[in-house]
């Protein structure tokens, strides 16, 4: 297998996930009695991030998604289903083989506090990614984490400080830096903002969007915020259940969105006008997972996908929403 | 439902609160004035360290003394002077005064009892009835929180609901001494999105049923957007801002509100870069000279960083803290 500075640029996706799927075996009772249950956590996930992209995964909790990440992280097996990174499957690769590739991804969470040593300082915890993988020496990988502090925003000075001394947006900062030193083609960024307060927010989605640009990342954004994935993503898949129900560039989401779930979530959204205030009602999700949207053969732009039951069909330019034909059963 | 008329219920004045600590005391809150009238609804907005939670605590005496050192003008919540409150006094404040509900309700629970066990034994506390009565009453209250199976709720321990349910017992717990106003520290945010506009719904809806004071403690504009009457905006322990919620949202006054309001993502359409609020919120033990919002303002001059700006009064109901007020 080819290491993955030998790959070529081109049309090939930074990201691909193909059929990904995760089961878990849940046991209960005693040794005499032991029953197992299989909970199928995440199943049929086909994802393609592009080379550049900002890619939305949006959720609620227990959708799935994170799940997901995990996976494409190859920090947790899938089940089934593959993993492409650059075009190349590492589903499969042990741990040595996999190293590479490992460069290539890399990953912020929501939680950056319990992410960052506490005995290191901030130039070493950034630095570390480097020494990990062997890249230069002491001298130099202090350098780079000095420069990599500046590029997120934070004066060269913090190199000497240690996580705790830092704000919330401030360590967010620390974690994108250590995540990008390795330059990845793809940063998998697992709920960044949802514990920042909202001064701070808006400044690190700006930060992922300039370096997104200078560094022709491709991003994998979790999130249950819509409102962020409006300002940051330009596509969004959206998982209920395990599964992806709706894919679309963001502002088809945002203006005709089709799938019964995506419109929750967009009804949800606080309207930021007071005089627009109106009483709620509210759909439960047992009653949303039933109503299965029923397509004409006239609104399938593309062709119908094999098999029974829900599945994702093409209804637009790049909109995808899983559904059933008329005249199937759902 | 309000009555600006009668007496406030709530009456705040020059309230501060400050931890010591061994290097430099935490000020909390910095002279916080503020009123609640009788089922009237008021957003506290703040970010962390705003002070916006602390305040709160201090109207239900929920801070612990030492080591919170708190001073008032005055404090008084129904009558009841906080400061001096007794114990039974206290226990009149906490439960039928006011109920106070948080962002985590599973640390409003104890784990080894059941949701109605300490439901039955909160309605107790406050009331001469019997077992048998109480028990009937949590069942009404699970009920009046959209709870469904109720009973079988009522028999759950807290581990066992979702954090959504969860919230709806807490909310069903905090009523069930009739209070004159809830306070709600951020209810919603530990909860998934869709979770959260049905919970803002219910206490909006019970705060009309019960003819309730509201207080709704949020760092989100979206939330008070969509629940209450009245806004406070908070910074660094102080005031900056109060208006009538169509007032604040129309035509904000306080740099700080205005920044916090074109900072909010997804507003329009299409990947964009965001009007960011540089800097960070003030450190709360060595907070700035002057203006607490100045390091990070646009308009701030040689003045905002000297002199603290007086709270102007701007019209009926809307009041603002700035020297750069057009």
């Amino acid at each position: 297998m080819s290491g993955p500075d030998r790959i070529p640029p081109g049309a090939v996706p930074a990201l691909e996930l193909r059929g990904l799927g995760k089961r878990f075996h849940l046991r209960s009772g005693g040794i005499l009695r032991r029953r197992v249950t299989e909970l199928r956590a995440v199943a049929d996930v086909d994802l393609v991030l592009p080379r550049g992209g900002i890619l939305g995964l949006v959720g609620e909790s227990g959708s799935g998604k994170s799940t997901t990440g995990l996976m494409a992280l190859r920090l947790l097996e899938p089940s089934e289903g593959q993993i492409l990174i650059e075009g190349t499957d590492v589903t499969a690769l042990g741990h040595a083989a996999l190293k590479p590739w490992r460069r290539r991804v890399q990953v912020v969470f929501q939680d950056s506090y319990s992410a960052l040593d506490p005995m290191f300082t901030l130039a070493q915890v950034v630095a570390e990614p480097l020494r990990i993988h062997g890249i230069g020496d002491g001298a130099s990988r202090h350098r780079a984490a000095l420069d990599w502090l500046e590029r997120v925003g934070l004066h060269r000075s913090y190199g000497s400080r240690y996580a705790h001394e830092l704000s919330g947006g401030q360590r967010q900062r620390v974690a994108i830096a250590r995540a990008l030193i390795l330059e990845p083609a793809v940063l998998i960024a697992d709920e960044p903002t949802s514990a920042l307060d909202v001064s701070v927010k808006a400044q690190i989605i700006n930060l992922l969007q300039d370096l997104q640009a200078e560094m022709d990342l491709s991003i994998l954004f979790i999130s249950h915020d819509l409102s962020v994935v409006r300002s940051l993503c330009d596509r969004v898949a959206v998982m209920f259940s395990g599964r992806i129900v709706e894919e679309a560039p963001t502002e088809a989401i945002f203006t005709s969105a089709r799938h019964p779930y995506t419109r929750a979530l967009l009804d949800a959204i606080p309207v930021l006008d007071p005089r627009q205030r109106r009483r709620r009602t509210f759909r439960d999700r047992a009653e949303i997972a039933r109503d299965v949207p029923v397509l004409r053969r006239g609104e399938v732009t593309g062709p119908v996908p094999e098999g029974a039951g829900p599945r994702l069909m093409p209804i637009g330019p790049d909109h995808r929403v899983a559904a059933v034909l008329e005249g199937e059963a759902a | 439902m309000k009555d600006t008329q009668a007496q406030p219920i709530v009456e705040i004045e020059d309230l501060r609160v400050t931890f010591p600590q061994a290097e430099g005391s935490v000020r909390a809150v910095r002279g916080v004035s503020l009123a609640l009238h009788p089922g009237e609804s008021l957003g506290v907005v703040g970010e962390s360290g705003s002070g916006k939670s602390v305040s709160w605590m201090a109207v239900m005496r929920l801070l612990r003394a030492p080591p919170a050192e708190v001073e008032a003008g005055r404090l008084r919540l129904a009558g009841i002077e906080v400061m001096q409150a007794r114990r039974e006094e206290l226990t009149e404040l906490r439960g039928r005064a006011a109920a106070m509900i948080f962002q985590d309700p599973m640390t409003a629970f104890d784990p080894v009892f059941t949701i109605g066990h300490q439901i039955i034994e909160t309605i107790r506390a406050h009331r001469a009835t019997s077992k048998r009565a109480a028990r009937a009453e949590a069942l009404d209250l699970l009920e009046r929180v959209e709870i469904r199976n109720a009973e079988a709720i009522l028999d759950s321990y807290p581990h066992q609901l979702s954090g959504g349910m969860l919230q709806r017992a807490m909310i069903a717990m905090a009523l069930s001494c009739r209070p004159q106003v809830l306070i709600a520290d951020e209810p919603t945010t530990a909860l998934d999105v869709t979770v959260q506009a049905q919970i803002l719904q219910l206490i909006k809806d019970l705060q009309d049923e019960m003819g309730m004071g509201l207080v709704m403690i949020t760092h989100d504009l979206g939330v008070v957007a969509e629940t209450v009457d009245r806004v406070v905006v908070m910074y660094g322990g102080k005031v900056m801002e109060e208006a009538p919620v169509v007032e604040l949202f129309e035509d904000p006054r306080h740099p700080y509100t205005r920044a916090l309001m074109v900072s909010i993502p997804g507003q329009e359409g299409g990947r964009r870069r965001l009007t960011e609020i540089p800097g960070a919120s003030p450190d709360p033990s060595d907070p700035p000279e002057g203006c607490p919002f100045h390091p990070r303002c646009t308009q701030a001059d040689a003045q905002c960083a000297a002199e603290e700006p007086p709270m102007a009064v701007l019209g009926p109901g809307r009041r603002a803290a700035c020297w750069r007020l057009t």
